[in-house]
C-alpha cells in the first residue's frame, strides 16, 4: 500500500495505540493536519505548544501512557523545549513529534527553521531527524519503545516537510533494533538477598520512595514490602500517592519543606531503602551530612543514579515492579525463618512521636487573612478522590502537604525542573485522559499567568477542571527567600491582587470565575465550583501574602537544621551565610 | 585530575558525535582529543577519547554515555593494558645545515620524511603518545611550521574484542553493579 510520510505517521501512532495528541499546526508541519481528519485519533488544538507538551505530559502521568505532543518548525519546536526538558528531569513518557523546513534547504536558514534534534539533544532521552518516508514508521516505533520503557523520558521526532508529502510502502515495523538500547529490568537476585538480609538486621529502617515507583506501576508491591516488613515509608514529592497517607507507615514528604518527621527518621535511620529515588539536592539537603549513620540499600532502573550523589552499600538495578516484589518474597522468607517481624518497637514510637509533636501547621483565625493551607484543606475535604495538579512554588508545597494521596496517579506536578506554569496546561492533559475523574489545578497566582491560555483550550475542546489560584499577589516562594535570607529587601516579587483580574479572565476564557477572600467563604465556593462539571472553572483564593512555607530546611544547610515554623527562624545578616539555591 | 583513555562502539548514525562530545561539555569536561573511524563491523564506528578527569566525575560521564541510544559499548582503558598509538604530521624548519640533522632525528625516532623543500622537512610520525611528545621536544629548537596530530587511538591487549568485555568498573568501588552495560 502506497501511503505518504505523514500518512505513515498516523497509521503509527495509531498502531501505538495513541488516542489523542495535543498540538497546533504550522508550516511546516501542515501536511501531517491533512490525514488527522481520516484518523481516529483525537486532536487537542492547544494555544501555545508549551502548553502542548505540559498537557502531554500531564495526560502520561495521569494514565502512565505515552503523551504525545505536535508542533511545526522553528518556534514551534523551540516552544516545545521547556516541556522536554520538564520531562526529562521528571522521567515522563512522552513523544514529542516536530515539523521540520525540507530536506534540501536543511542548514539554509530557511524560514521557521531552527535545528530542533541538535536544540533538543540534552534534554531528550533521545531524538531523531527523519530523512525519507520509509523511515517515518520506524522511527515512531523507536520512539515509542524508548519514551516507555527503561527510565521513561520523552523523544523527539523531526519530520521535514518533504519527507511527509512524499510516498512509501507501507510497512509496520514488527521489532524495534536498538542494539545499544536494552535496559536492565531483573534485579540481581544475589543482591536482592543481601538486600533483604540487611533489611531484616536494620534497627531504624526506612524506606525512600521516588517516582520510579510510580513509573513502575509497582505501589502493590511497594505496599506488601511495607506492611509485611512493617517498614515506615516516605514519599518524596515525586512519589506522593505511591503509599496511602492514611497509613500508619507512612511518614509522608521528605525533603527542604517536607515533614518534621519525614526528614528526621531519614536523618536518624541506620537504613535507606532507596526505591526509584535519586538522592535529589531538594530531599537531602547538606550531602554531606544527610542520613549519616544510615546504610543504603539503592534500587534504580537507571544504573548512572546509583552512586551519583551517595555511594550504595548495595546496589540495585532494576525495574522496581521487579526488584520490590523480589525483596519483599526475600524478606518474608526471612522474617518466617527468623519468626517474625523483627522488634522495632521503640522506632515505631519514636517515629509516632515525631509525627504527633510536629505536624504541619497553619494558624486560620475566624476574622484573620484567609490562609493558604486553610484553602488547600477545605479543597482536600471536598474533593477527597480528585486528581491533583499543581504549579510551581509555595502552593506546590502546601499542596503536596496537605492533600492526603492515597492512589498513585492522582499526584502531578513539576519536580525536578520546577516549571512555573506547568499546572494549567498539565491538568488539561490529565482531565483528557481521565474525562471521568474530577481534576483540580492547585496553582500559583505567578504560574497561573505563564500558561493560562490553555483555560481557551479547555473551553473549545470541552475539557473541564477546576483551577485554585492561591493569590498571594506575590512570587511568593522568592518572596519567601527575600523575607528569610536577604533581610527582607523584597525584588522584583510583587504581582497583585487584581491584576488580572482572574474571576474577569476566566469569564473571558468561557470558564466560571469564583473568589474567596475571607475564611467563611471557602467552603460555598469550593462547593460551587465542584458542581460545576460542563465548563472549567477558576477560584480566586484571595490569601495572606505573608504567609511562609514550612517546614524548611535552607539550601545548603543539613537537614538535621531543620526549621519547624516561624519561630524557629533567626536573622541571617551576614550575606555570606545566605543560603545558595 | 589523571587522564584517561576511553574507547566507545557506537551506531554509525547523524549527531552521535554530537552526542558523545556534548555529554563531555555539559559536565564540564576538557577532551584532551578525540579520534573517529569505521571499525570491522558495518555500521558501527569507535571513537577514542582521552579526557581529563577525576576518578568520580569519570565514573558518572561513562554511565551518562551508555545510557545514549547510539552508544554500544565503552571500555575504559588502563595504563598499559592497551595498544596506543597517535600519528602526527609536522612541518619543522630545516634550511641549510639544519636539514641534515632533522634527518638524523628523524632516523633515530624512525620516523617517515614525507616532504622536503629549500627551507621545511614534514615528517609523518607513528607511536605512543610519549615518543610524539619527545619528537616534538627536540624539533621545536629548529622551529615548528604546522603541526596536525590525529588523536590516539586503542586496543585493550589480550584475546578479546571490546564487544567482549565486560564494561568496566570503576575502581574504589566497593560493590559491583550488576547490569548489563545497556542504556536505559
Amino acid at each position: 500500500m502506497k501511503v505518504t510520510g505523514a500518512q505513515a505517521m498516523f497509521k503509527a501512532l495509531e498502531g501505538e495505540g495513541v488516542d489523542i495528541v495535543f498540538g497546533i499546526p504550522g508550516g511546516a508541519i501542515l501536511p501531517a493536519y491533512d490525514p488527522l481528519l481520516d484518523s481516529s485519533i483525537r486532536h487537542v488544538l492547544c494555544r501555545h505548544e508549551q502548553g502542548a507538551g505540559h498537557a502531554a505530559e500531564g495526560y502520561a502521568w495521569a494514565t502512565g501512557k505515552v503523551g504525545v505532543a505536535i508542533a511545526t518548525s522553528g518556534p514551534g519546536g523551540c516552544n516545545l523545549v521547556t516541556a522536554l526538558a520538564d520531562a526529562k528531569m521528571d522521567s515522563v513518557p512522552m513523544v514529542a513529534i516536530t515539523g521540520q523546513v525540507p530536506t534540501p534547504v536543511v542548514g539554509n536558514d530557511a524560514f521557521q527553521e531552527a535545528d530542533i534534534t541538535g536544540i533538543t539533544m540534552p534534554v531528550t532521552k533521545h531524538n531523531m531527524l527523519v530523512r525519507t518516508p520509509g523511515e517515518v514508521a520506524e522511527a515512531i516505533r523507536e520512539a515509542f519503545h524508548i519514551a516507555s520503557t527503561g527510565r521513561p523520558g520523552p523523544v523527539l521526532v523531526d519530520l521535514p516537510k518533504d519527507v511527509l508529502i512524499a510516498e512509501t510502502t507501507w510497512e509496520w515495523p514488527e521489532n524495534v533494533d536498538l542494539p545499544g538500547y536494552k535496559p536492565t529490568m531483573k534485579g540481581n537476585l544475589r543482591q536482592v538477598r543481601s538486600a533483604a538480609r540487611m533489611i531484616l538486621e536494620a534497627k531504624r529502617p526506612v524506606l525512600y520512595v521516588g517516582g520510579g515507583v510510580i513509573k513502575a506501576n509497582a505501589t502493590k508491591e511497594l505496599f506488601k514490602l511495607a506492611t509485611d516488613g512493617h517498614l515506615p515509608v516516605v514519599t518524596t514529592l515525586m512519589a506522593r500517592g505511591a503509599f496511602p497517607d492514611s497509613h500508619e507507615l507512612a511518614l509522608g514528604m521528605p525533603g527542604m519543606h517536607g515533614g518534621y518527621a519525614a526528614v528526621t527518621a531519614m536523618q536518624k535511620a541506620d537504613l535507606l531503602v532507596a526505591l526509584g529515588s535519586r538522592f535529589d539536592d531538594r530531599v537531602t539537603g547538606k550531602l554531606d551530612a544527610f542520613a549519616p549513620g544510615a546504610k543504603i540499600i539503592h534500587v534504580d532502573i537507571d544504573p548512572a543514579e546509583i552512586g551519583k550523589n551517595r555511594q550504595a552499600d548495595i546496589p540495585i538495578v532494576g525495574d522496581a515492579k521487579d526488584v520490590i516484589a523480589k525483596l519483599h518474597a526475600e524478606l518474608k522468607r526471612l522474617q518466617e525463618e527468623a519468626d517474625g517481624v523483627p522488634d522495632r518497637r521503640e522506632w515505631h514510637a519514636t517515629l509516632k512521636d515525631w509525627q504527633e509533636r510536629f505536624p504541619y501547621r497553619y494558624d486560620q483565625q475566624d476574622d484573620g487573612p484567609l490562609k493558604p493551607q486553610f484553602c488547600i484543606e477545605r479543597l482536600y475535604e471536598h474533593a477527597q478522590d480528585a486528581i491533583v495538579v499543581s504549579g510551581v512554588g509555595q502552593h506546590q508545597m502546601w499542596a503536596s502537604q496537605f492533600w492526603r494521596f492515597e492512589k498513585p496517579r492522582t499526584w502531578i506536578n513539576s519536580g525536578g525542573l520546577g516549571t512555573m506554569g506547568f499546572a494549567v496546561p498539565a491538568a488539561l492533559g490529565a482531565a483528557a485522559g481521565k474525562p471521568d475523574e474530577r481534576v483540580i489545578a492547585i496553582d500559583g497566582d505567578g504560574c497561573f499567568q505563564m500558561t493560562a491560555q490553555e483555560l481557551a483550550t479547555s473551553t473549545t475542546e470541552s475539557i473541564p477542571f477546576v483551577t485554585a489560584i492561591i493569590n498571594n499577589a506575590h512570587l511568593g516562594m522568592v518572596r519567601q527567600w527575600q523575607e528569610l535570607f536577604y533581610e527582607e529587601r523584597y525584588s522584583q516579587v510583587y504581582l497583585s491582587y487584581d491584576v488580572p483580574d482572574y474571576v474577569k479572565l476566566a469569564e473571558a476564557y468561557g470558564a466560571v470565575g469564583l473568589r474567596a477572600e475571607h475564611p467563611e467563604e471557602v467552603d460555598a465556593v469550593i462547593e460551587k465550583a465542584l458542581s460545576i462539571t460542563d465548563r472549567s472553572v477558576v477560584i480566586d483564593f484571595r490569601v495572606d501574602a505573608k504567609e511562609m512555607c514550612f517546614p524548611m530546611v535552607p539550601a545548603g544547610a543539613s537537614n538535621d537544621d531543620i526549621i519547624t515554623g516561624p519561630e524557629g527562624l533567626r536573622p541571617v545578616n551576614d550575606p555570606a551565610e545566605a543560603p545558595v539555591a | 585530575m589523571n587522564l584517561h583513555t576511553i574507547s566507545v562502539l557506537v551506531e554509525d548514525k547523524p549527531g552521535v558525535l554530537t552526542r558523545v562530545a556534548g555529554l563531555f561539555a555539559a559536565r564540564g569536561f576538557n577532551i584532551d582529543s578525540l579520534a573517529v573511524g569505521p571499525t570491522n563491523d558495518d555500521g558501527l564506528s569507535r571513537m577514542t577519547v582521552v579526557v581529563q578527569v577525576d576518578r568520580k566525575p569519570l565514573e558518572q560521564v561513562t554511565k551518562q554515555l551508555n545510557k545514549l541510544i547510539n552508544v554500544i559499548k565503552i571500555l575504559e582503558h588502563e595504563p598499559g593494558e592497551a595498544v596506543e598509538r597517535e600519528l602526527m604530521l609536522v612541518k619543522v624548519k630545516a634550511g641549510g645545515d639544519d636539514r641534515q640533522r632533522v634527518m638524523e632525528i628523524a632516523t633515530v625516532f624512525r620516523v617517515n620524511v614525507v616532504d622536503v623543500t629549500r627551507n621545511i622537512v614534514t615528517l609523518e610520525a607513528t607511536g605512543k603518545p610519549e615518543k610524539l611528545e619527545a619528537l616534538l621536544e627536540l624539533l621545536r629548537d629548529f622551529g615548528v611550521v604546522e603541526l596536525a596530530r590525529t588523536g590516539r587511538i586503542a586496543l585493550a591487549r589480550g584475546d578479546k574484542g571490546i564487544r567482549e568485555r565486560s564494561m568496566k568498573r570503576a575502581a574504589g568501588a566497593e560493590q559491583v553493579e550488576h547490569w548489563s552495560g545497556g542504556s536505559v
